[in-house]
């Protein structure tokens, strides 16, 4: 989040149903880099950003996308508290017009709360590409509020509605839009008396009366500042409510209903339909991409390029990136020497952290700046969803939600954004089986070592595209290990300590749009590869600094480093491991990237982190260690299910609030790795 | 002669009007809001490859819902070519 520099001249929130493209008008209004997604809940937390115009500065508040005001999901109590108890002056509601009638609804409550709104029917022009006509001055004119028909895309568009922002619409009077039964509008007018002067800016009161009938507003209450002769009067009112046969429950469905059925009503008035059925190319998609046989064909070789690409592609940046590395090194150590440094702190600075960083980047940037945007490409395209689509009867079968096959995918690319993902699972339980198990699926961290791992003991000799192929395969397989582990874990999960009935799950089928390459590109880089990777580096240098000081202090005859593998040599050995391996792993917490560096370092006896020149080197130096093909099963499976990273662990932390939790999330993938090793190691025994 | 079916009974191409929606009361508030109430059309989409699921075309969006949570929402079938605009004449 950006903090405000400028003091903001007033407030807009913007509001509006998940995925109809409200981060795409954040971003293009504020020129704050905001991920944006074709999936569902994609928002979850309030993000706010700057935007300037002429004259004013307007800050801008991003509320998470809900289907309407009336249930109460997380999202949706963040959204009305916000517009209940924020400090804001208009309110944008944005609505998808390709679907405006399910829009209207979240667009009619808010309308009930305020008058001091503006509606916005963005994706106009795919709406027209569909043979769907809206009629804004029609839709203004019945809403009593101003209706912008936008594209997000287009900048001429975005200054309208700037403008408009900028403009204080002024609705002094209304329309009332939802009309209740009788019984229950009489209640509403004698509470509005007693209400009386009691009133906040922006509230409706004819809503706060509707309110205080309805729902427990404890909140409200306080920021009206009720007396306890209003709430006394309010409460009889809904005991004569109660005995009139509505009871608080059946007035809440009725809210939500009326709400959909006017949206019905306003939507047929203002909506026109030609032309044929253009979402026919949809269900076409939709029948290979869903539908057997192909899907699962499709979803595997969509992986299998994936991987394969991200493979290919970052050789031979990391290799440009750690020369760049090593010539910047050889740079430093001279001006080291050219100043007299002494050569402990050149071996702390420079061959600890300096080396360290710069090794991190140049092995994690490449894969991440591959794999983020063409992973970005899929789920702007609409496939993500139908993923969680295709998988979500296993997840169902294990008491979970079929959201969490999204979040896995995320954690693909890093575990800790995959963890902070699971936030667009609704139930708390289902949450925390996410979280819990998403440092199952492998990260872009792991993969490099894995690939380096299985083409020394799998691939050998094949070479060209027929090893890239092979290895491809492979770590697919892999893959398909972890979904299974992961699968696993979730259904132990949920029948020992998350025990519970899957909550409802509804999930939205968003039409294929085609993905802006170009945005995506680069917004994926700087959203994701970036912020990862500050993340990582952070942890990364006070690591070097460490691994150097292991490395280089000595008690005896032997370094720390040494001693730390000898002692951990026993444990190491009964799951097929060794001493410098296990001690790798422990050393290698800050991230996955520098655990065969340390290997490589700790048995070659040197003090600093190791580059093998190449995989055939590396194998080598294995064989000399008494590896076997066994320990290199080991090593792979451990390499899959062991601790997560660091960073992992703190964004666990920090989602679940709880220092335990975090601590079983370390602790499963390790049981798990644990038993798979200790189980060959015994057989192979 | 009126054919009562629940929701997840429908196959693919099958459409017809919600005659009542019975569930607990999260997934009918959510239902609700996504547009499912009693007299909404609904046609049937696809049903997930591993089954379990189903795809249905709700006011304009394609909602995918368990077969557990609308088992219990009766709907009254209709044949014929799937008609979505004249949703308010049945209510």
């Amino acid at each position: 989040m950006k903090k405000a520099i400028a003091t903001p001249d007033k407030t807009v929130a913007l509001a509006g149903n998940p995925n109809v493209g409200k981060s795409t008008v954040f971003n293009g209004l504020t020129g704050l880099r905001q991920h944006t997604g074709n999936w569902s809940g994609k928002t979850v937390e309030t993000a706010e950003g700057l935007c300037r115009y002429s004259k004013e500065t307007i800050r801008l508040v991003d509320l998470p996308g809900t289907y309407s005001l009336a249930t109460h999901s997380p999202e949706e109590e963040v959204a009305r508290e916000f517009l209940c108890l924020g400090d804001w002056d208009t309110v944008v509601i944005l609505c998808d017009a390709c679907c405006l009638e399910r829009n209207l609804t979240l667009v009619l409550q808010i309308l009930e709360i305020t008058p001091h709104a503006i509606v916005c029917l963005n994706l106009i022009d795919e709406a027209a590409r569909r043979g769907i006509r809206v009629l804004p001055e029609a839709l203004a004119e019945r809403l009593g509020v101003p209706v912008l028909a936008i594209s997000a895309k287009s900048k001429a568009d975005l200054r309208r509605l700037t403008q408009t922002m900028e403009g204080n619409p002024d609705n002094p009077a209304p329309p009332i839009l939802m009309r209740y039964p009788l019984a229950v509008e009489a209640a509403i007018t004698k509470a509005e008396t007693f209400l009386g002067n009691i009133a906040n800016g922006k509230l409706s009161r004819r809503w706060i009366a509707l309110q205080l009938l309805t729902e427990e507003e404890t909140d409200l209450c306080e920021l009206l500042r009720l007396t306890d002769e209003v709430t006394a009067e309010m409460l009889t009112l809904r005991e004569e409510l109660r005995e009139a046969g509505y009871t608080a429950e059946l007035l809440r469905d009725i809210r939500a209903e009326l709400a959909v059925q006017r949206a019905q009503e306003l939507a047929e008035g203002v909506t026109r339909h030609h032309g044929r059925k253009s979402s026919e190319v949809d269900r076409r998609l939709d029948r290979i991409l869903t539908g057997k046989p192909w899907c699962f064909a499709v979803m595997l070789a969509l992986l299998l390029i994936v991987f394969y690409l991200t493979i290919r592609l970052s050789n031979y940046p990391s290799q440009w990136l750690s020369s760049l590395f090593a010539w910047g090194q050889n740079l430093l150590t001279e001006l080291f020497f050219r100043i007299g440094a002494p050569p402990w702190l050149h071996g702390l600075l420079v061959l600890g952290v300096y080396r360290t960083l710069g090794w991190v980047i140049s092995v994690m940037l490449p894969p991440m700046m591959i794999f983020f945007p063409l992973f970005t490409l899929l789920e702007e395209a609409g496939y993500l969803p139908r993923i969680a689509f295709n998988l979500d009867r296993p997840f169902c079968k294990c008491n979970a939600c079929g959201k969490q096959a999204l979040t896995m995918c995320m954690g693909f690319g890093c575990n800790a954004v995959g963890v902070t993902g699971c936030r667009i699972i609704d139930s708390k339980r289902e949450r925390l089986l996410a979280i819990l198990t998403n440092a199952f699926v492998p990260c872009n961290g792991k993969f490099p070592a894995l690939i380096a791992l299985l083409t020394l003991f799998f691939i050998g000799s094949a070479s060209g595209v027929m090893g890239n192929l092979l290895s491809a395969a492979l770590l697919t397989l892999l893959i398909l290990l972890s979904l299974a582990a992961t699968l696993a874990v979730t259904k132990l999960l949920s029948l020992t300590l998350l025990r519970g009935e899957p909550s409802a799950f509804t999930l939205e089928l968003p039409p294929y749009r085609r993905p802006q390459v170009g945005r995506v590109i680069l917004r994926s880089i700087l959203d994701r590869s970036l912020l990862v990777l500050g993340r990582a580096a952070a942890v990364a240098a006070p690591a070097g600094a460490v691994i150097w000081l292991l490395g280089n202090l000595t008690v005896g005859e032997l370094s720390l480093l040494a001693h730390l593998s000898a002692l951990l040599d026993p444990i190491g050995r009964v799951i097929g491991l060794d001493g410098v391996i296990l001690t790798a792993f422990l050393l290698g917490l800050p991230a996955n990237e520098i655990v065969i560096p340390i290997m490589l370092m700790a048995y070659s006896s040197n003090a600093t982190l190791v580059e093998a020149t190449s995989v055939s080197q590396m194998g080598e130096v294995f064989a000399a260690n008494g590896w076997t093909p066994v320990t290199g099963i080991c090593v792979i499976l451990f390499f899959l299910f062991h601790w997560p990273c660091s960073t992992t662990l703190l964004t666990v932390r920090r989602e679940t609030k709880s220092i335990p939790l975090t601590l079983l999330a370390a602790l499963l993938p390790t049981a798990v790795g644990c038993l798979l090793c200790g189980l060959i190691a015994a057989i192979a025994g | 002669m009126e054919e009562i079916v629940t929701l997840n009974r429908l196959a693919p191409g099958e459409w017809g009007e919600i005659a009542e929606v019975r569930a607990g009361t999260g997934i009918r508030r959510r239902l609700t809001d996504l547009g499912l109430i009693a007299g909404t059309r609904v046609v049937c989409l696809a049903v997930s490859p591993l089954g379990g699921l189903s795809a249905y075309r709700i006011r304009g969006a394609v909602i995918a819902i368990r077969h557990k949570d609308c088992c219990e929402i009766t709907l009254r079938r209709r044949w014929g070519e799937y008609n979505e605009k004249s949703n308010r004449d049945t209510r």
